[in-house]
């Protein structure tokens, strides 16, 4: 441990970086995910288009959607939280319409019967029943982002990537493991504190 | 652009079938170990409570490393080139392989295997007979996720000196050369979704009937 005691800024400068970076194309994505899962959950053909173009943003490898973003956006921050959040739209997606599905029908009708319009229905009572699900997605779609981020580096996105590309060219093992560990590190923060929440909701519920 | 980035290709025909190529036997030697490592794994922990505790936890934390610092770390422990990508991505395709195939294993209906018992099979026989083939959906479903986990990783091999098409793109980056970046890219993407879709179909064709009884 020669270089990390002494490079604490920067050290801190690209975790601060990855953590904005993900949490922001995270965000970007549960929003682009509410929308289309609100539009597509009861509409079944619709449903299954959107999720057929989601799914296969999913599959493409990340540096070949980057690269693939970069003719149109340039280097930087811009395609990689395009990249990014569109890659994390198929497991929030996912989970928002399973949410929004799993609410039975029984419920709506009350809440109709009570006099409640569409959108109060939406806001009083779909969403905060999907939420335990919803909140399973973001945390899902967040620890995946957080390992995808870090090859965003290569197309100058900045981040924890950037550490392990200077350990790669410059051969210097604890760069690489700091970038490494410190990206786990996160990735597990969010897990257990996102499992958490989940529980919680489910907890508060029954 | 995409039609430079064609014409290239017709012209630089034996330098993309050797990263084609290299990417394909990367991918494909990977997979084969991993399936080689973590179906046999699976089979053997399945029944060890503590040391299936242990695997599974040792592989759910192998899961949060990002693949470029797996594929990182191999240049300071094995050097460059393509073995030390082939072991990188070995490590990549383990964790759904072996949890696919552990939860299937697991989760196989109690009656059938009550009923293996009651006929008098061993545990030796119950897990041969009857768990791995009911099974075998997940496990061939974990093999699918793999495959693409596998594609994708080795996109990042020409960091370590790996080769194979993601080289393209790291040129592309470098010299900012846009059709030099869809050489690599297209075919990338091209080549993870054909798997995704064959297997997804295989998937289909072979177990379609065990998913729906």
């Amino acid at each position: 441990m020669n270089w990390a005691p002494k490079n604490i800024p920067e050290i801190l400068t690209a975790t601060w970086q990855h953590l904005v970076l993900s949490v922001s194309s995270v965000l970007i994505g549960l929003l682009i995910a509410l929308i289309l899962g609100i539009i597509s959950a009861r509409r079944p053909k619709l449903y299954a288009v959107v999720l057929t173009i989601t799914g296969i943003i999913f599959v493409i490898p990340s540096l070949a959607l980057f690269a693939l973003l970069i003719p149109w956006l340039g280097l930087g921050t811009k395609p990689a939280l395009v990249g990014l959040s569109s890659y994390c739209l198929l497991i929030l997606l996912r989970n928002v319409v399973t949410g929004l599905r799993g609410v039975s029908a029984d419920v709506l009708d009350a809440a109709d019967g009570m006099g409640y319009s569409p959108w109060q229905r939406l806001i009083g009572i779909e969403l905060p029943l999907a939420l335990p699900l919803i909140v399973s997605g973001i945390r899902i779609a967040l620890v995946t982002v957080i390992g995808i981020a870090t090859v965003a580096a290569f197309i100058d996105g900045g981040g924890l990537g950037t550490i392990i590309l200077m350990g790669i060219d410059q051969n210097y093992t604890e760069k690489i493991l700091v970038g490494g560990i410190l990206t786990s590190l996160m990735a597990i923060f969010f897990d257990v504190v996102l499992s958490q929440a989940e529980k919680y909701l489910v907890r508060g519920r029954s | 652009m995409l039609m430079t980035a064609f014409n290239w290709i017709i012209d630089h025909q034996p330098e993309f079938y050797q990263a084609l190529g290299q990417h394909l036997i990367m991918s494909g030697v990977s997979l084969a170990f991993a399936l080689a490592i973590g179906l046999p794994l699976a089979i053997l922990i399945i029944n060890r409570g503590g040391l299936a505790f242990a695997v599974i936890n040792i592989i759910n934390a192998l899961r949060t490393i990002p693949s470029l610092a797996i594929l990182a770390i191999m240049m300071p422990l094995l050097g460059i080139g393509l073995w030390p990508s082939i072991v990188a991505l070995t490590i990549l395709a383990l964790p759904p392989i072996l949890l696919n195939a552990f939860i299937g294993l697991r989760d196989v209906d109690p009656d059938a295997v009550e009923a293996a018992i009651g006929m008098g099979m061993s545990r030796g026989q119950v897990l041969r007979k009857i768990r791995v083939p009911l099974a075998a959906p997940a496990m061939f479903a974990g093999a699918r996720t793999a495959a693409v986990q596998v594609l994708a990783g080795a996109t990042l091999a020409p960091f370590i000196g790996g080769g194979g098409l993601g080289d393209f793109i790291a040129v592309g980056i470098s010299m900012m050369d846009m059709s030099r970046l869809l050489v690599g890219a297209v075919p990338i993407a091209l080549l993870a979704l054909t798997t995704e879709f064959t297997l997804g179909l295989a998937e289909k064709f072979f177990f379609a009937e065990r998913s729906t009884a």
